[in-house]
């Protein structure tokens, strides 16, 4: 659906279902350069099962207008605002990659609105090697290459989608393809690589939090993650072996069976 | 620092397929099944709505079709693919998913027969109209848009005259209007071509020819490029507004760069449902294993087999991209530098009688209504795949009587020389062979 945070047109998929604000919302975050698409193999799971769902496209991304923001502290603050300008005062975040730095950054700046948190392939801080930083403010379509290789893992390579047909090295590549590479993937890079406030952020975090990590994950490894699990007081941690960075496609069942766990235990809807 | 992903020979034997979630089998398993075990409702339910992946019945999609897919699409640099019984039936999807009655299509206009007659004869049923354009007239394709026009669908060679279409000025005219390019690449495979990286948005292959390689099998495939907005205009409406089949899913909003596949199979393959066979699937994989070694085989033995008739006293013209004096010469340099294909197009002197004899008197070449098999095989199209033709169709379609289709095999070059001196020795004097 479309609507306005900050006077901005705004999409996020609401798993197709009609948004409801009555409903627990979740709202998911992709990582750098993606959009909303990445998310379909668990959001409308979620969306048929009680909740209302936003997977978002952050400004400049996807089908949402606006400049990418350039901070994940913008980031994780507009995601703040996305719940009150759909009519909410609550909800619960789900980030992959980029997005876990954004949806801690939303928790720190609005705790009282964040009531879990899930962090997929996360790590406290992501910083860039500097020529894939490069390529990607060049626009040079190597740097989603290099992305998609280092997002997945070994078995990845090789496919096996869990949605019959579809071959998941080439749709990451076309969701980043579909906008200016500069303007999304190259100023999320930047982004990342600026952002030093992970650790402090992570141990101040008082949420029931879940952190999901690919064990053959080569972009933010797997000690990485579990260091940022570390820091948070109580963090649950899952690893899904032989998975790369990509978790929610790569295997996108164990993910989305580890996601209903924790959302039914932390997050259930009212009975 | 370059990206370590797999390369086309490397995907063509692996591509899809990961033994660790197959018992450990090295070869991709024939999984002869129907149907598929739920683990409770709720994944049936979610199955069902589209909300995680996996397998409901083989119609649908099937674990050993699926690795052929996901290889095809590999190979040919796609977001999805979706197999089908047949490639006429990949194209019938492909169009059935695009268009509603009412709607039009610009087709060119040299094409397999069967599909000409499918354009020509059978879509009208269904209210889709088609406007025919010569392959080589680019700006012709411009002129027959209309405001229902909902793609352009060609061959880049097409069959059986081995006139070229240009791609990628066709695509330009196609992005401009708003509305897809169509590929038909079975002449090609992803080993001389790749459409996508010309401009094409969706490829149509019949798997039966080249990427098979063993005439085995019949099978077909879908393949999408990611690369079309159905967003960016109102013409799609059936990709862009909520669809009452799967409680208001839009796919292009929810699937985006694969939204025309994830369509082309919960409605067409649901509705329709040309499912192809997990055993063909199996066959036509075996064959992909060695599509490189195949395809460069069949290059170099066509190109010397184009010199060869070229220069034979019997043969009044050849028609192959490669041949000195092609029109299309330089645009098959620019878009198939690994070669132009194993389809040869002539003309024998003497005309209808002459070809028949010709035909009648090879013993290595196959007489028969197939192309892309390993063997040699030839076929007169007059009176064979283009017969259902009327004389105007099939002057427009490029189509002349005295015209031989050849598909150049693997055989030893020698061989299927000697084959076709026999050949021309009998179509010299057709009378006396047709007596004997």
């Amino acid at each position: 659906m479309k609507f306005k945070v900050r006077g901005i047109d705004t999409f996020a998929s609401t798993g197709g279902r009609p948004f409801d604000k009555n409903k627990p919302l979740i709202i998911f975050v992709h990582g750098s350069g993606l959009s909303h698409m990445v998310w379909v193999l668990q959001t409308r799971y979620f969306a048929f099962r009680g909740y209302s769902v936003l997977a978002v496209d952050l400004p400049g991304h996807g089908l949402s207008s606006g400049e990418s923001l350039k901070t994940i502290e913008e980031m994780g603050n507009w995601v703040g605002d996305v719940i009150g300008a759909v009519g909410c005062k609550e909800a619960s975040l789900v980030g992959h990659s980029q997005g876990c730095l954004v949806t801690m950054e939303c928790v720190a700046q609005h705790p009282e609105k964040i009531k879990t948190l899930t962090l997929m392939g996360g790590a406290s801080a992501i910083p860039m090697n500097p020529e894939l930083l490069k390529l990607a403010e060049e626009s040079n379509p190597k740097a989603v290459d290099l992305m998609m290789d280092f997002a997945h893992g070994p078995a990845g390579h090789f496919g096996g989608h869990p949605v019959p047909g579809l071959y998941h090295l080439n749709v990451g590549s076309m969701i980043v393809q579909n906008k200016e590479i500069k303007d999304t993937l190259g100023v999320d890079f930047r982004a990342c690589d600026n952002y030093k406030n992970g650790p402090e952020v992570a141990k101040k975090l008082d949420l029931p939090t879940l952190s999901i990590l690919g064990a053959q994950d080569r972009m933010c490894r797997l000690k990485d993650g579990k260091i940022l699990a570390d820091y948070i007081k109580g963090s649950e941690v899952k690893i899904i072996e032989d998975c790369g960075h990509m978790m929610l496609l790569e295997e996108a069942d164990q993910t989305l069976e580890i996601l209903k766990k924790f959302i039914a235990e932390h997050y259930p809807l009212p009975s | 620092m370059d990206p370590k992903t797999y390369k086309f020979d490397t995907l063509s034997l692996h591509a899809g397929y990961q033994p660790s979630k197959n018992a450990g089998s090295r070869q991709v398993p024939i999984y002869q099944t129907t149907s598929y075990m739920f683990d409770d409702v709720d994944h049936a339910a979610a199955l069902f709505n589209l909300e995680r992946g996996g397998h409901i019945y083989s119609r649908m999609s099937n674990p050993t079709v699926q690795v052929l897919e996901e290889r095809v699409c590999a190979l040919e640099g796609g977001t999805a693919a979706l197999a089908t019984a047949s490639g006429m039936s990949a194209i019938f999807l492909t169009i059935m998913t695009l268009c509603n009655a009412g709607d039009h299509m610009v087709v060119s206009s040299q094409l397999y027969g069967g599909t000409v007659n499918l354009f020509r004869l059978t879509l009208p049923k269904f209210g889709i109209k088609t406007t025919f354009v010569k392959p080589r007239d680019t700006e012709g394709f411009k002129k027959a848009i209309q405001p229902n026009t909902k793609g352009i669908f060609g061959e880049l060679v097409g069959n059986p005259g081995n006139e070229l279409m240009n791609m990628p000025e066709v695509s330009n005219i196609a992005k401009e209007a708003g509305i897809p390019l169509i590929i038909d690449s079975t002449y090609q495979t992803p080993y001389l071509c790749r459409p996508f990286e010309h401009g094409a948005d969706l490829v149509v292959h019949s798997l039966t020819k080249w990427m098979s390689g063993n005439g085995s099998s019949m099978a077909g495939i879908l393949v999408e490029g990611g690369t079309f907005d159905w967003m960016q205009n109102d013409k799609f409406p059936s990709m862009t507004e909520p669809y009452d089949g799967y409680h208001g899913l839009s796919f292009a909003e929810e699937f985006g760069p694969t939204a025309f596949t994830m369509m082309a199979r919960a409605e067409g393959m649901r509705d329709m449902g040309p499912c192809l066979a997990p055993q063909n699937a199996w066959n036509i994989l075996h064959g992909l294993e060695t599509l490189s070694l195949r395809m460069e085989k069949h290059c170099s033995n066509a190109l010397k087999m184009v010199d060869y008739l070229s220069n034979h006293e019997s043969v009044a013209w050849v028609s192959h991209a490669s041949a000195p004096g092609h029109p299309d010469k330089e645009l098959a340099e620019k878009i198939l530098p690994k070669g132009t294909g194993s389809m040869i197009a002539f003309g024998i002197k003497g005309g209808k009688e002459a070809g028949a004899a010709f035909i009648n008197n090879v013993k290595l070449a196959s007489h028969l209504a197939n192309v892309g098999d390993a063997r040699t095989l030839v076929i007169h199209p007059a009176s064979a795949t283009h017969s259902q033709m009327d004389e105007a169709t099939l002057k427009f379609a490029g189509l002349s009587h005295d015209m031989i289709r050849l598909s150049v095999g693997l055989e030893d070059f020698e061989d299927i020389v000697n084959d076709f001196e026999d050949g021309f020795r009998a179509a010299k004097k057709p009378r006396l062979v047709a007596n004997k």
